[in-house]
């Protein structure tokens, strides 16, 4: 048996004696995700559990070093775990945008104190992340932002407002984009880290199409924060945000085992549709899906060698998002009227249309997909004035 | 397993882009071939190079002279065959033909091989009867006759038929027609009195044949591997067949998509760079990203068929339909970006539209695996 074969072993028996039965049913819905934080109400013991035990053996975040909270993994034992994760049903025990955007980022650009802090909070579910890129001016043109930084020596003063906050009203903590330089658009930005309890942060929660309330505005008045929490240097905070853009999109875009990697063909058979046309319809969702899935598996294995091309998530976060609205579109039309029913018992309190309506930002959050596709013609393509 | 090539894949690789560009590049094999209305369709002296390159016998076993590879390394050919356009019969020949042979008999194998690895041998597979791929109904008849058989029926679609030494031909044996049992393969020598063609010449340039069996006497030698029991070794050419072609379009679909990007790098309208317009750079990106999916597809079939995996057959479905749909959308882009001398004869861009054309319909066009896919999912 090889090393890594040794390895899987020792992996799928431990998640068989560790993981809570319950822990191993899908997921069926936002509030089923465990998220963490200081707030943050674990739906059963079954589910602290999990992430507790996982914690402790740096499962949470299995190719972080050890001592950042990780368990050390490399790329192809990292890819193990995921493989028998999948394999045992097993729920993630732990997701978080600090897992997904932040820790990375700091990874790369944040200080060694930085990362022993921040990084350890985040792989023990300790910690919550939001993310105050966005603001009313400044969407897709993100580096037009305004939210302006006050130098007075030992902190800056900071005012402003965000929008589309995700989270805002839970988190405990904020990595956000701050102008410190009013002369300069990309090398005038600072990537600042702040407590959400700061004196002069406040959130007002915005309702989605979806009935949700998952995001927020974000209001800055005279937020102090002090000079230590910056990552990377003054006035390059582009630099971070941009490699934090990218994990970003890498994460929405499903590359890693996402719905939209799955087929939805059995839906058919289950609900005893005899539609001959749908049926087409599901088989070449089923295509699509199996091979994005594949190129999602590409992807991950090449990044970790650095074989993949830098800009390539945004090509995976287009193709991923747009496939995955076009999924939810099949399955409504798979639930015929059912699917419309918006409280009902049967639909889980309108799940069907809710994910429907829910995926449709897939393409707008973390850029938008017609940003994707300037990106992949200019640094990709190289195509002319891009 | 990653999906990515392993480094003797990618030395594989880089020798063959090479030898492909420079020997097998369109002016010196589909054009000069074409333009001479050669009755092969290819160049037995290319053939030859495959030879030497140690292409032809890349999937036979080590103990025939082979090299034993698998389809990974297949497929890294026929991507450069399919970037180029190369004719030649390296897929029916050294891809499905040799999967065909490999449950052959010794002497059945000791035949074929070494001609075949030598690059002069010259084998043809014929499956389909009627104009689409449907090799759940077979009907072609081998009865039996004194020590062998009698062949009788037809078949259509039969690439390099009239160039091949020999013909793999699935014949049923017993049972009635869509039976899956009762299935026999046969490698029929090209001169066996009784066999009839009608060569014809396809869209892209190849030569196809309709071939006729009229009671075609054959020894019980010419039998591969089980009388009645063909249907999985048949599934096995299938499989190896599909995957190749999938494989030959995503190198096509490549090809053109790399000569669009070139054109909308040099033509100018507008006082502009046609490539600086966003219609065309989302199109051109979109086109990029489905191509990026087909290729990862088509290795990680690859790899599953190699490994033996019981998702090896659904997942070849899968890359062939995509690697179609795929293809299609970058031949058809190509054409339409390059404006009026896309639809001329002298730019390359058409031929590229014509290849996926007949790569498409080989061994079963997209819908045919969407239904597949559909039947080996369940439902
Ligand atoms: C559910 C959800 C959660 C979010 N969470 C967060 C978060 O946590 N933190 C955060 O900072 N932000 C968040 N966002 C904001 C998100 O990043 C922005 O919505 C996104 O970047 C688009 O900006 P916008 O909404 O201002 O749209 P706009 O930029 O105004 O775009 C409007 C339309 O114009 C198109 N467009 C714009 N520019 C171009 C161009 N150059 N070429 C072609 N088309 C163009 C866009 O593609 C879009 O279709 C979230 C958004 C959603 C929907
Ligand atoms: C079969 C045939 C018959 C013809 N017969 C005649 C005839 O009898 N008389 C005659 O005068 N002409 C004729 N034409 C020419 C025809 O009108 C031109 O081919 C057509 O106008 C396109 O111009 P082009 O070929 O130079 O392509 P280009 O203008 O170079 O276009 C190349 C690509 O760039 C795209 N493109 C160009 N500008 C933009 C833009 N601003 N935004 C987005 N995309 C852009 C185009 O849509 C195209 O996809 C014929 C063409 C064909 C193919």
């Amino acid at each position: 048996m090889s090393e890594l074969e040794a390895f899987r072993a020792e992996i799928r028996a431990w998640i068989e004696a560790n993981c809570p039965e319950e822990m191993r049913k899908p997921v069926q819905g936002e509030d089923d995700i465990c998220w963490g934080g200081r707030n943050f109400v674990f739906k059963s013991a079954a589910q602290k559990q999990w992430m507790e035990v996982c914690a402790a053996k740096g499962f949470t975040v299995p190719d972080w070093p050890k001592p950042y909270g990780g368990a050390g993994m490399s790329p192809a034992e990292a890819k193990v775990w995921r493989e028998e994760l999948a394999r045992a049903g097993a729920r993630p025990p732990l997701s978080s945008f600090g897992i997904w955007m932040l820790g990375p980022a700091l990874l790369k650009f944040g200080t060694e104190e930085q990362k022993v802090l921040y990084l350890n909070q985040i792989a023990r579910g300790e910690i919550r992340w939001c993310q105050g890129y966005s603001e009313p001016g400044s969407g897709s043109d993100l580096v037009s932002l305004q939210t302006f930084g006050e130098d007075k020596g030992d902190h800056w003063v900071v005012n402003g407002q965000k929008i589309w906050t995700s989270y805002a009203d839970k988190a405990d903590w904020i990595f956000c984009l701050v102008r410190t330089d009013k002369a300069n658009t990309y090398q005038g930005i600072s990537f600042l880290l702040f407590d959400m309890t700061t004196p002069g942060v406040t959130t007002k929660p915005i309702k989605l199409i979806s009935g949700s309330s998952p995001f927020c505005e974000t209001f800055f008045d005279n937020v102090v924060v002090p000079k230590h929490q910056i990552v990377g240097q003054l006035n390059r905070g582009w630099d971070v945000a941009k490699y934090l853009l990218g994990h970003e999109r890498e994460m929405i875009s499903g590359a890693g085992g996402g719905e939209q990697t799955s087929t939805i063909g059995k839906v058919l058979a289950r609900g005893g549709l005899d539609d001959p046309m749908l049926r087409a319809e599901l088989a070449q969702f089923d295509i699509d899906a199996l091979a994005f899935a594949a190129c999602g598996e590409k992807f991950l294995d090449e990044i970790k060698v650095g074989k993949a091309h830098p800009a390539k998530p945004n090509m995976m976060k287009y193709a991923g998002t747009e496939l995955n609205k076009r999924r939810h579109e099949l399955l409504m039309a798979a639930g015929g009227s059912t699917a419309l029913e918006w409280e009902s018992e049967e639909t889980r309190g309108g799940a069907p249309a809710r994910s429907w309506l829910r995926t449709k930002a897939n393409s707008i959050e973390g850029g938008t997909s017609e940003v994707m596709l300037n990106v992949v013609a200019k640094r990709i393509l190289e195509l002319p004035g891009a | 397993m990653p999906l990515y090539h392993t480094e003797d894949q990618a030395m594989l690789a880089e020798s063959v882009t090479g030898f492909m560009a420079d020997e097998g590049g369109i002016k010196k094999q589909l054009r000069h071939w074409r333009d001479f209305n050669c009755k092969d369709g290819f160049g037995h002296g290319l053939w030859k190079q495959f030879a030497e390159m140690g292409l032809t016998g890349m999937l036979a076993a080590e103990a025939d002279g082979g090299l034993a590879m698998g389809h990974v390394e297949a497929g890294i050919v026929l991507a450069e065959i399919g970037r180029n356009l190369t004719p030649s019969p390296f897929l029916t020949t050294s891809v499905m033909g040799v999967t065909a042979l490999s449950e052959a008999s010794d002497d059945l194998r000791g035949r074929w091989l070494p001609g075949i690895i030598a690059g002069e041998t010259v084998l043809a597979v014929a499956i389909d009867e009627g104009a689409k791929h449907k090799p759940e109904k077979i009907a072609c008849r081998a009865e039996r006759a004194g020590n062998g058989f009698r062949l009788t029926g037809a078949k259509d679609f039969v690439i390099h038929g009239t160039s091949a030494d020999a013909i793999i031909v699935a014949a049923r044996t017993s049972g009635s027609d869509s039976d899956a049992d009762g299935v026999t393969l046969f490698a029929v020598p090209k001169d066996a009195a009784g066999i009839g063609h009608n060569a014809v010449r396809l869209v892209d340039s190849s030569m196809a044949s309709h071939v006729r069996f009229d009671g075609v006497e054959l020894d019980g030698s010419t039998v591969i591997g089980e009388v009645d029991g063909g249907r999985a070794l048949l599934n096995k050419v299938l499989s190896a067949g599909r995957i190749g072609a999938a494989a030959e379009q995503t190198g096509v679909g490549s090809g053109a998509f790399a000569m669009t990007t070139g054109y909308l790098k040099t033509r100018k309208q507008f006082g502009k760079l046609i490539g600086e317009f966003q219609a065309l750079q989302h199109r051109a990106a979109h086109l990029y990203s489905e191509l990026e999916i087909a290729e990862a597809v088509v290795i990680k079939a690859q790899q599953l068929l190699d490994g033996g995996s019981e998702r090896a057959e659904l997942m070849v479905s899968v890359a062939k339909a995509k690697a179609a749909r795929v293809c299609n959308l970058a031949v058809r882009e190509g054409v339409q970006m390059h404006g009026g001398v896309g639809m001329t004869d002298e730019f390359d861009i058409g031929l590229y539209m014509k290849r996926e054309r007949a790569l498409t319909e080989f061994m079963g066009d997209a819908n045919y695996h969407a239904e597949r896919v559909a039947q080996l999912s369940g439902y």
